[in-house]
């Protein structure tokens, strides 16, 4: 999809919009999908962002993300003092991972109820991101689109009940994909869709045979 | 209806009996499905952010590195003078530059257009013209469509980004759309728009990027400048009638191959050119220490 605005954007507290503004999205995407504040995080660096990151305020960045900034946020340099006061501990550390997009970052955070998420992603150039891993499964989405993240049960039919309810509320696929772990066994199914999926269809899904849980992104400016 | 030529504008401009920046414009409708009043909107909110990237300047901030700051500032100083080789628009565009590059690499607010790295080139090339009274800001708002496109084709058929093709990729995107903006809005044809962006992308080709320690700063600051100049001179050559040789979408097409033959070293690495510098190295270190 091309977004001009992509192009011409996006506004971002600099320097850098792969290492900075990206780093911020990672970050964001992380605390949207635990669903609430989170309280820990142990944050790990690989390739170009292990090496240049703290130059280029990629820790300052991701920490901002994580406290639900945006990539605008005049606030983002003072990211680690506004963690201390709003009860965020976290730890950045390098990493190496193998095949990694060379702008990577792997999260394990903790939110204020105890939920976890572990999430590696990548900052793919002009401030676009990939999410690559999510809780250990291969997933691979942008954050471009409205999206939709169904952890479920590896049974007949749990992928035509989940989009019979996109259909019936009009809500049009633009990407899809699905994941499990092994036959029977848990399933992934991320949705990115053209339409915000509101509050009453998630929960209709959510409560479905089969259905873990639903998990949602909406995409920045609606 | 992506944009994938910049002859696929110059084709629908023909059928549709449209401008270039209004073939953007409503490719820009089309892909995020939204109406031409919330389109136009968002490109004001841009350029509002552009303008406000430019008035926030202040001389006495310093990047990371402590190597980046108060060059605009010194810029305007000794235009002041009246002692400057260039003309009044011309010792603004490079102060503008200067300003915005060093308010990016201080953590400031910009505007990446394509990247952070060249946010100085456009409003370089803009804002003075808009501050002289000399563009009215709808006929910006037209420019701004336009140098989208243009960096909308580049980003397709080549790269934008410093890591994928080097400096060319940046800065000289960045230029080439700053050239396409500065002929449309000074009334050229959309023959004129591609000749100009060819002639800036065609100057600033097989420029590398090798940022000194890694960060936005060295040399990344003074190559918004010959962005934005060089965009001046294109703009200014297209107007008055001299073309690229070479059609605008086979420039795009090399730069992208200039940029893949890159060796590594030579895309935001900083492991070649100037980076590998003795001061480069020195500066290297220092970081280092610090972290």
């Amino acid at each position: 999809m091309l977004d001009i605005f992509d192009i011409l954007g996006p506004v971002m507290v600099g320097p850098s919009s792969s290492h900075t503004a990206g780093a911020v999205r990672i970050g964001r995407m992380a605390r949207t999908l635990l669903g609430g504040r989170p309280v820990q995080a142990d944050i790990g660096l690989h390739g170009s962002f292990a090496e240049t990151g703290q130059g280029h305020g990629t820790d300052r960045a991701l920490v901002a993300g994580l406290l639900g900034m945006s990539p605008d946020d005049l606030d983002i340099p003072r990211s680690f003092e506004l963690a201390a006061e709003q009860g965020l501990r976290f730890c950045i550390h390098p990493v190496q991972l193998r095949e990694a997009h060379p702008n990577t970052a792997v999260l394990e955070v903790v939110g204020a109820g105890g939920e976890t998420l572990s999430l590696q992603a990548a900052s793919t150039g002009g401030g676009r991101i990939r999410v690559d891993r999510l809780d250990g499964v291969d997933v691979s989405f942008t954050g471009a689109f409205n999206t939709l993240i169904v952890p479920h049960q590896d049974i007949f039919g749990e992928v035509a009940d989940v989009t019979r309810e996109l259909s019936d509320a009009r809500i049009n696929i633009a990407n899809m994909s699905l994941c499990r772990s092994r036959r029977g066994g848990e399933s992934l199914m991320v949705i990115e869709t053209d339409q915000k999926v509101p509050p009453a269809v998630r929960d209709v899904i959510g409560h479905l045979h089969g259905v873990n849980s639903v998990i949602y992104y909406e995409k920045e400016g609606g | 209806m992506a944009l994938d030529s910049i002859q696929e504008i110059f084709d629908r401009m023909e059928s549709s009996g449209i401008p270039f920046w209004r073939v953007v414009l409503e490719t820009d409708m089309e892909e995020r499905q939204v109406t031409e009043e919330t389109s136009l909107e968002k490109m004001r909110a841009t350029w509002q952010a552009m303008l406000e990237s430019v008035e926030s300047y202040e001389g006495a901030r310093r990047s990371v590195s402590g190597l980046v700051g108060g060059d605009g500032e010194r810029m305007r100083q000794y235009a002041a003078t009246g002692q400057a080789l260039c003309g009044p628009y011309l010792q603004e565009v490079i102060a503008t530059a200067l300003c915005v590059g060093e308010s990016n690499a201080c953590m400031r607010k910009i505007v990446a257009a394509p990247t952070a790295g060249a946010c100085g080139v456009l409003p370089a090339v803009l804002v003075p013209l808009y501050q002289a009274g000399q563009v009215t800001e709808e006929a910006l708002l037209e420019g701004l469509y336009v140098s989208a496109g243009i960096g909308a084709v580049v980003s397709h058929r080549a790269c934008i980004a410093g890591a994928s093709g080097g400096c060319q990729a940046e800065i000289g995107t960045a230029s080439a759309m700053a050239a396409g903006a500065l002929t449309a809005i000074r009334g050229g044809s959309g023959a004129q728009i591609g000749h100009a962006a060819a002639m800036a992308l065609k100057n600033l080709m097989g420029l590398i990027c090798d940022p000194v320690a890694g960060l936005v700063e060295v040399p990344c600051v003074k190559r918004n400048v010959i962005g934005a100049v060089n965009a001046v001179s294109c703009a200014d050559m297209a107007l008055a009638g001299i073309e690229s040789r070479i059609p605008v979408d086979q420039v795009i097409d090399c730069m992208g191959d200039v940029g893949r033959r890159l060796p590594v070293e030579f895309r935001e690495t900083a492991l070649g050119g100037l980076a590998v510098t003795p001061f480069g190295q020195t500066v290297k270190e220092q970081m280092e220490q610090k972290a």
